[in-house]
């Protein structure tokens, strides 16, 4: 018997409302201000006016890394006004204007949507037939969820202005320090405000012979180039040192802020030296309704997990081959869009990519992990290390759907099997109230809508 | 039961399999059991089969075990022959690589530093153990025991002490917050290299100098490769780098050479 086979992927409403206003650049590392007002940013900050919200509540970076070549791309769902836009990264070395570019919004987006946890669905069989095995026929996805002036340099003792570069919108420097407060001297002058917390932190970067990468908006080249939104800055380098940095984040931060790393290597899965990496909850046969509402069980059975760990944990969401996905939630990426994020090792030509169900015997391609990081400064004082491992197990948060048959059945078989329904039903409430924290009774109201009465809800 | 329990090695062994049981258990991408089960049968087989080529009768296997327990503890590998290699490697080493009549280098630990330096296959996953006080404490207590025992726990607490000073100096030069220092100074695996590692009697130098000395430098060796070189797992490689040390600290300061079972008098005392 042959079931009907369909894909469809949704989109939680807020991500649906942050693609409207455009991934602008990132914002993992820091919450400081421009002149005017609050700023976040990545490893840095992006910035905005007082009375601008900030909203880098959840950023998303691809690091890509084969050997020591990094290219970091860092995406934040900014949703400021391009102009209050700026970023502060702090780079290993050095960065020429080739190692810079802009990566379109829709290749995040894809890599994002590919590596979604996801929701299958199955149809349980007659009964009264029993060889029949079930086949997943739908599947869901859920994704949790941007000219500077110079005053005479002389006022900033220790600060170099390394280079200058144009790069699409955005007027970016490449600073070299000697003292934070020169460079914060710096800053400020050329439109941040710095918060007191942020001093310190620069004050090690330096130390440690960081440079740092600043960029702006260009509003006159933004205009002319008739985007809505700000698109995501890659820098790339070589470097030993296989990390994120996260402090800046943290600095002045308003709450708990949401990074989700989409790691491309070559070898195998990424995972944290300094912080425990685990595994979110997966394969758990979750009730129907929750094809409704996933986005929100998703979020609940993050929050839990995340509070499992005492907020110490950094979770892994995917680890898979590029070259296959089962099921997929969303085609695999191409070469040209590998290219574009960084891992031009893939093999293969510039054509689209092959959507291959299960693994394929071409050289390996790219691995990617996914891994969701809840942090503050608390919970995270430390900048997250990396280690690529050779470990290509593959892993995906997938949450299971099972329709019960609901044709006619008369069978000595179908009343055994109408019989276990409830159990099952209940099992599941267990299930889902165990990732989620809801109360089993809210559950179980909630089963009843969907024709799922749990064994002893009444 | 009290001589049993004076040989530390028996702490040890426990210590390890209770460590080992967590890991299956609790750690996500921690050890499996198949692998685990190759590195030890590796290591017990090799020390029996180097025991007989070297002419002697006694097989003792506590010693391959707690080699056996170390690396499943430590090393990750993706495949199945790369443990057992591991195991082989720790064990081979002990009677092949000796200079005054015992080995130099502790076994785990060389196969270690070997498997990753010649294949891509292996990695150590420092972070996996987390930083839970609770976790932190249970190895201390549990180490505790296996160092009274072992009589050598000073060497643990020289490397921890020099190595959490390192970690604080550079702290302050950098004028990160003490937070910072404190969240390095409670990795799991820090603890574990410090009381199953380092400590390992046989390897250690034989006087409480030398023990210090030798401490001080793997920390000082281990800080330059971790910070300056970006290596992962620079503590293992400072230790096996410097064993060779351990020799000629031992002519240079001589003291009592260590034995697991205490002598008679040890034993009643």
């Amino acid at each position: 018997m042959t079931k009907a086979f369909m894909t469809k992927t949704f989109m939680t409403k807020t991500l649906r409302s942050r693609l409207k206003a455009g991934v602008a650049l990132a914002a993992v590392c820091a919450q400081l201000t421009v002149a005017a007002g609050p700023a976040s940013a990545f490893c840095g900050f992006y910035v905005a006016k007082a009375d601008a919200k900030m909203f880098n509540k959840s950023s998303k970076v691809v690091l890509a890394r084969i050997g020591q070549q990094t290219a970091i791309t860092m995406a934040s769902d900014y949703e400021g006004k391009p102009s209050e836009f700026a970023l502060v990264v702090p780079v290993p070395s050095f960065i020429q204007k080739s190692q810079i570019s802009v990566v379109d919004t829709k290749t995040i987006d894809h890599l994002d949507a590919f590596t979604a946890p996801r929701l299958v669905e199955y149809y349980d069989p007659d009964p009264c037939e029993p060889d029949y095995r079930g086949g997943v026929l739908a599947l869901a996805t859920a994704t949790p969820t941007a000219a500077i002036p110079a005053p005479p340099m002389q006022a900033y003792p220790g600060v170099k202005v390394e280079a200058r570069y144009d790069i699409a919108e955005y007027d970016i420097a490449i600073l070299s320090a000697e003292q934070s407060d020169g460079l914060i001297r710096w800053l400020t002058d050329n439109g941040y405000k710095i918060p007191a917390g942020a001093e310190p932190v620069i004050g090690s970067y330096i130390k440690q012979k960081l440079h740092f990468f600043v960029a702006k908006v260009d509003i006159k080249r933004f205009d002319a180039l008739k985007r809505a939104y700000l698109k995501p800055l890659q820098v790339r380098y070589q470097t030993s040192k296989f990390m994120l940095p996260l402090r800046l984040g943290t600095v002045n931060a308003n709450g708990p802020q949401d990074l989700t790393i989409y790691a491309l290597t070559q070898q195998g899965r990424v995972e944290a030296t300094n912080y425990r990496t685990v595994k979110v909850p997966s394969n758990v046969h979750v009730p129907l309704f929750v094809a409704h509402d996933f986005p929100n069980v998703y979020k609940a059975l993050f929050d839990r997990a995340v509070a499992r760990q005492d907020m110490h944990g950094v979770f892994v969401e995917y680890a898979w081959d590029m070259g296959w996905c089962d099921p997929c939630a969303a085609q695999p990426l191409s070469k040209p869009e590998l290219t574009e994020l960084g891992a031009g090792w893939v093999p293969g030509d510039s054509g689209k990519a092959v959507v291959n169900r299960w693994p394929s015997s071409n050289p390996p391609s790219a691995f990617v992990t996914r891994l969701h990081v809840r942090y503050d400064a608390q919970s995270f004082p430390e900048d997250l290390n990396f280690i690529e491992t050779s470990d290509r197990e593959n892993f995906q948060a997938r949450y299971v759907l099972n329709h019960p048959y609901a044709g006619a059945a008369s069978c000595e078989a179908a009343k055994r099997y109408e019989a276990s329904l409830p159990d099952r039903f209940k099992h599941e409430a267990e299930n889902l109230a165990d990732l989620t924290g809801w109360s089993q009774k809210t559950i179980a109201a909630r089963m009843a809508t969907s024709g799922e009465l749990p064994a002893g809800a009444n | 039961m009290r001589t049993f329990w004076s040989d530390a090695r028996h702490f040890q062994i426990a210590a390890l399999s209770s460590l080992l049981l967590f890991n299956f258990f609790l750690i996500d991408f921690g050890a499996k059991p198949l692998y685990s089960a190759l590195a030890i049968a590796a290591a017990l087989l090799t020390q029996v089969v180097c025991t007989r080529l070297s002419g002697s009768t006694r097989i003792d296997l506590r010693s391959p075990l707690i080699t056996g327990l170390s690396l499943s503890l430590l090393l990750r590998a993706n495949s199945a022959w790369l443990p057992a290699l591991a195991g082989i490697a720790a064990i081979a080493s002990k009677f092949a690589l000796r200079v005054d009549g015992r080995h130099i280098f502790n076994p785990a630990g060389f196969a270690i530093v070997l498997l990753l330096s010649l294949t891509s296959g292996v990695w150590i996953s420092p972070g996996q153990w987390g930083t839970s006080i609770w976790l932190a404490s249970l190895l201390v207590f549990l180490a505790l025991l296996v160092l009274r025992a072992a009589q050598r726990s000073d060497i643990a607490l020289f490397f921890l002490g020099a190595h959490g000073a390192l970690l604080v100096a550079r702290a302050y030069w950098l004028g990160d917050p003490l937070a910072i220092p404190l969240h390095q100074m409670q990795s799991g695996s820090l603890l574990i290299f410090a009381f199953f590692m380092i400590s390992d009697p046989k390897t250690t130098p034989d006087s409480r100098l030398a023990r210090f000395l030798f401490a001080l430098a793997v920390a000082a060796l281990g800080y330059y490769l971790a910070f300056f070189m970006q290596m992962r797992p620079a503590l293992y490689v400072a230790l096996i780098v410097l064993s060779p040390a351990t020799p000629l600290l031992n002519r240079v300061i001589p003291a009592k050479k260590f034995e697991w079972t205490p002598t008679i008098q040890g034993a009643s005392s």
